[in-house]
């Protein structure tokens, strides 16, 4: 299975997207570059996080427009992976192939720390080596994740169990504040409806080793290569 | 073709909370404008652009706020002016 990472001006989290597929899972990677027309054959396509286009407009609002984005938008219907961590998270949002929108935080300031995340959907293509209800630590950076949809999606994506990560605290239960940046229902990562795209403001590519604080995110990439193949 | 100058207003939707009107409501309080009651803080977008006519030019910023200018999950716009250049240079 070959993984593409695609590369923005601006992006600053692909290397760590590329180091976590090739060294901590032991995978192949091509990088895309976003001006191509080319997925180089990959089939698990990340989109990185960073600051796309400086964050100009919206976030993700003028990286959608891409060139690769065509491609990438295609094969997330064809039904092939996308993942997409913090501004691909964002992305994918603009997009339009992740339902709801990111917006500045709660409280107006960027949050560089780690979090704790607990796991709501074990079934998903992400999420087959956790187990539902496990809490993750991972960092986060960002200033603008407050997840924000409207009352009939947010019933939508309870109803469908899109919701996959939401922000708790360490008994694991959502607070106001373990929400870092007041997303609504503590949302932190969703799936689209059919369940191949993954977007979440956390960091899992960040956290696939110990010595990086942790090894927590690693078991997102290794059910990727689990259900859908090496 | 005539050049137009389009200025389009985008607000956060009603019901989105909006922490940035929120805190300049906050001060504004501060500062003793009591009467205040609501702020929300959105963006004023120019656009110059050549077009038929000032229908044309609206038709256009419409488009281009669907289509990129304005969120449609979380933001609302209106166009808030529609002049043609010259215009505005006389003025």
């Amino acid at each position: 299975m070959r993984f593409g990472v695609v590369t923005f001006p601006g992006s600053n989290c692909d290397d760590d997207a590329v180091h976590a597929v090739v060294d901590a899972l032991g995978a192949e990677c091509v990088r895309l570059w976003h001006k191509d027309h080319d997925l180089k054959r990959a089939e698990v396509i990340i989109l990185p996080g960073g600051f796309s286009y400086g964050d100009h407009l919206r976030p993700g609002a003028i990286a959608r427009f891409s060139p690769i984005m065509r491609e990438v938008v295609e094969h997330a219907k064809r039904g092939y992976p996308v993942l997409g961590v913090c501004n691909g998270f964002q992305i994918l949002c603009e997009a339009g192939v992740l339902p709801g929108a990111l917006l500045r935080n709660a409280r107006l300031k960027f949050v560089c720390r780690t979090v704790i995340l607990r796991v709501e959907n074990d079934a998903t293509l992400y999420t087959s080596q956790y187990e539902r209800g496990q809490l993750l630590r991972m960092p986060i950076a960002h200033g603008d994740g407050r997840y924000t949809i409207d009352a009939d999606g947010l019933e939508r994506l309870r109803d469908r169990e899109q919701i996959v990560f939401r922000y708790v605290n360490a008994d694991g239960v959502t607070t106001d504040d373990a929400n870092p940046n007041g997303a609504q229902d503590s949302i932190a990562g969703i799936v689209n409806e059919a369940g191949n795209v993954l977007g979440l403001m956390p960091h899992p590519e960040r956290a696939v080793d110990s010595l990086l604080g942790s090894a927590d995110g690693l078991a997102l990439f290794q059910s990727l290569l689990a259900r859908v193949g090496a | 073709m005539t050049q137009y100058r389009v200025a389009v207003h985008i607000v956060p939707r009603r019901g989105v909370l909006d922490p940035q009107g929120q805190a300049v409501c906050d001060a504004l309080h501060a500062l003793g404008f009591a009467a205040v009651a609501d702020v929300r803080v959105g963006r004023h977008i120019v656009v110059g652009m050549n077009a038929d006519g000032p229908e044309a030019a609206e038709l256009a910023a419409r488009d281009m706020c669907d289509k990129l200018l304005a969120n449609p999950v979380t933001e609302d716009y209106e166009i808030a002016g529609i002049a043609p250049v010259y215009a505005e240079a006389r003025a």
